[in-house]
């Protein structure tokens, strides 16, 4: 089978303007309207986990003690890392000018934008009173107390709203033109002059594009290192602590390995159904989706040797309470069916992918990236939970059970995530438009045209 | 940066190539006053008017310093000098536990400062700009490249400039319009009567 080209047939400019941008004009079908209002029920069932939590506090939620961090954790982290794909694919791959990044750039930061923002709830809710989440900045306060910046809370509170406005400024520059684009093509007045105002007035100007390109560029320099940067943070959490299975120097980069992985896959998960709906075979092509599946197969790999390091550590270390957590707690203690499904997911699963024909067939990838998605989850609830389960005084010990508000928060961000996605799929040119004529001019010089 | 009276000559062309060679071609006979206007960006028309490489990056790093060291200043300042606290008898200046913070904000305001620069230097935002009473500049943003010459260009002439883009493959030629407007040419120009500029 010959490699798919990153972009197929020969539409001309006005055509392919109007294919990708009247996404944002054309009415939905049912199918939409439905993905709505699933979104709004999930949206709705958040805020009333919510609620409960800043009403009766955090008594409501599975926590106990020792297990202190449970889902609130759980999902901070596994949202935090499904963001990363996004910002690998808009920065890391541009700085590798890889081509078959341009058509899913846009939509995988967007996925970031929205997962960051779910991500960006739970230590605010774990705080138990959320209204002095603004203690963590250093403001000159009566109370004459500084933030412990010895700690690693501050520095993820550093890292996350870092990482969420850098990606917001460098998707919203990303889209200017599009906007334009956008403002110019509009069927109507009203929807003229939304864009033209998000736009801001942007006329394409050669003058503009040289600085524009430059910090582009800029911002994507900039973000490969913070991408890096926001999980070794997070998994810091873990790692400056003594907890067993927690206290060890292989987090950062495992961290942004994982991340990496649930990202793509979460990538895969929604471009799949998005490109089959919005009939974009053209500019998504078979090859994106193939390389896609590739990295996922890479990130599983990395991951996979960091599972093998992890358990060879702790028996190396001769350390009673680690091999007790990884030989003991983690297979065969209390749900350690979640253990076993992380291996089986994260794995073995995705070794499918040595096949072409499974990365090239939508339903096969399709499910892995679905089961990959569910064996990163696992992987955050083991290494939070088991390793507070059982730490080093069995009088201590006890069993993690989540809550029905712990599930209604969880699914709720589910909802409230597929609720942005929709909006941006409604509202946004999600296909960079501008990027892809340039693609595709690019293309056609190659081949000699 | 962007003027508020723009006033010239605009040729569309239809294709990138055509619209380099152009402005290639102008600039050799002496034209200074280049501007293009395309769909997306074309570093060999940038070059082909005369503009070198952007020099933002220069000007942003200052502020990525700036962020960093005030950053530290203030974790220095707040933990080991003004409220020093014993956490768990380390030092209470612990430069290895100063560096996260340090990078994000360097990355924070380095990010935040190239788009400001970005829109200050693009002159953005501006919702209306003079070229866009150009008939047809619509497309601009879509599948048509314009070329612009201003009328203070050292070599601007309007029949020649406008003869000359033709003869360089313009599919149409414009008047840019000079701001602000009358009220009478304002109405004029909307109404589409009197044809003054033809």
């Amino acid at each position: 089978m010959a490699t798919e080209p990153v972009f197929i047939g020969r539409p001309t400019d006005a055509e392919l303007s109007d294919q990708l941008l009247s996404t944002a004009w054309r009415p939905w079908r049912r199918l939409g309207k439905i993905g709505f209002l699933v979104a709004i029920l999930g949206t709705l069932s958040l805020f009333t986990g919510i609620t409960l939590t800043v009403m009766y506090g955090i008594g409501m939620w599975g926590n106990n003690i020792p297990v202190g961090w449970g889902f609130g954790i759980i999902n901070f982290v596994w949202w935090v890392g499904i963001g990363h794909a996004g910002t690998f694919i808009s920065a890391v791959l541009l700085l590798f000018e890889q081509k078959w990044r341009t058509s899913i750039n846009r939509f995988a930061e967007a996925m970031t934008l929205f997962a960051v923002l779910q991500a960006a709830m739970f230590p605010v809710l774990h705080l138990g009173r959320p209204w002095f989440a603004y203690w963590i900045f250093p403001y000159p306060s009566t109370m004459a107390v500084w933030p412990q910046f010895k700690s690693a809370l501050p520095w993820d509170a550093a890292a996350i709203s870092t990482y969420f406005t850098v990606s917001l400024v460098f998707w919203y520059t990303g889209l200017i033109p599009d906007l334009a684009a956008a403002r110019d093509r509009a069927p109507t007045r009203a929807k003229r002059f939304l864009y033209g105002i998000f736009a801001l007035g942007f006329t394409g100007a050669s003058s503009s594009y040289r600085h524009y390109r430059v910090v582009y560029g800029l911002l994507a320099g900039i973000s490969t290192p913070l991408v890096l940067s926001v999980h070794s943070i997070v998994s810091s959490d873990f790692a400056i602590t003594l907890v067993p299975g927690w206290h060890s120097t292989i987090f950062p980069p495992f961290f942004v390995a994982g991340a990496i992985f649930s990202g793509f896959a979460m990538v895969l998960t929604l471009v799949i159904p998005v490109r089959s709906l919005f009939r974009l075979e053209n500019v998504i092509t078979k090859r994106h989706l193939d390389n896609l599946a590739k990295m996922v197969l890479v990130t599983c790999w990395v991951v996979t040797y960091s599972y093998i390091l992890e358990f060879f550590i702790a028996w190396y270390s001769g350390d009673e309470y680690e091999i007790y957590q990884f030989f003991e707690a983690r297979p065969f203690g209390p749900w350690a069916w979640i253990f076993w499904m992380m291996i089986i997911c994260n794995a073995v699963v995705p070794q499918i992918f040595w096949s072409k024909k499974a990365r090239t067939n939508l339903g096969v990838l399709w499910a892995v990236s679905l089961l990959v998605n569910v064996g990163m989850w696992a992987e955050r609830f083991v290494i939070i939970v088991m390793g507070l389960q059982r730490d080093y005084l069995p009088s201590a010990w006890d069993v993690f059970v989540p809550t029905y508000v712990d599930w209604a928060i969880f699914l709720g961000t589910m909802g409230f995530f597929l609720l942005l996605f929709l909006l941006f799929l409604r509202f946004v040119p999600f296909v960079p438009l501008a990027e892809v004529k340039e693609l595709k001019h690019e293309l056609s010089h190659e081949e000699g045209h | 940066m962007r003027k508020t009276r723009q006033g010239g000559i605009v040729g569309a062309f239809d294709t990138p190539e055509a619209i380099i060679r152009a402005a290639h071609e102008l600039r050799k006979s002496g034209y200074r006053r280049l501007e293009g206007y395309t769909p997306y960006p074309l570093l060999d028309l940038e070059r082909a008017i005369g503009r070198g490489r952007s020099r933002i990056g220069f000007v942003v790093f200052p502020f990525a310093i700036a962020a960093a060291a005030v950053a530290y200043l203030v974790q220095w300042w707040t933990n080991a000098v003004n409220y020093p606290l014993n956490s768990g008898g380390r030092p209470a200046h612990a430069p290895p536990a100063f560096v996260p913070a340090t990078f994000e904000m360097a990355v924070l305001f380095s990010a935040l400062a190239a788009c400001v620069i970005l829109a200050l230097w693009s002159g953005l935002p501006a919702l209306w700009q003079p070229i866009f009473e150009v008939p047809g500049f619509d497309r601009a943003s879509i599948d048509k490249f314009f070329l612009a010459i201003s009328d203070r260009d050292p070599a601007f002439d309007r029949e020649a400039t406008a003869r000359r883009l033709t003869e360089l493959g313009a599919t149409r030629i414009e008047l840019l319009g000079t701001h602000p407007a009358t009220d009478a040419e304002l109405d004029e120009r909307l109404n589409g009567k009197g044809g003054a500029e033809s």
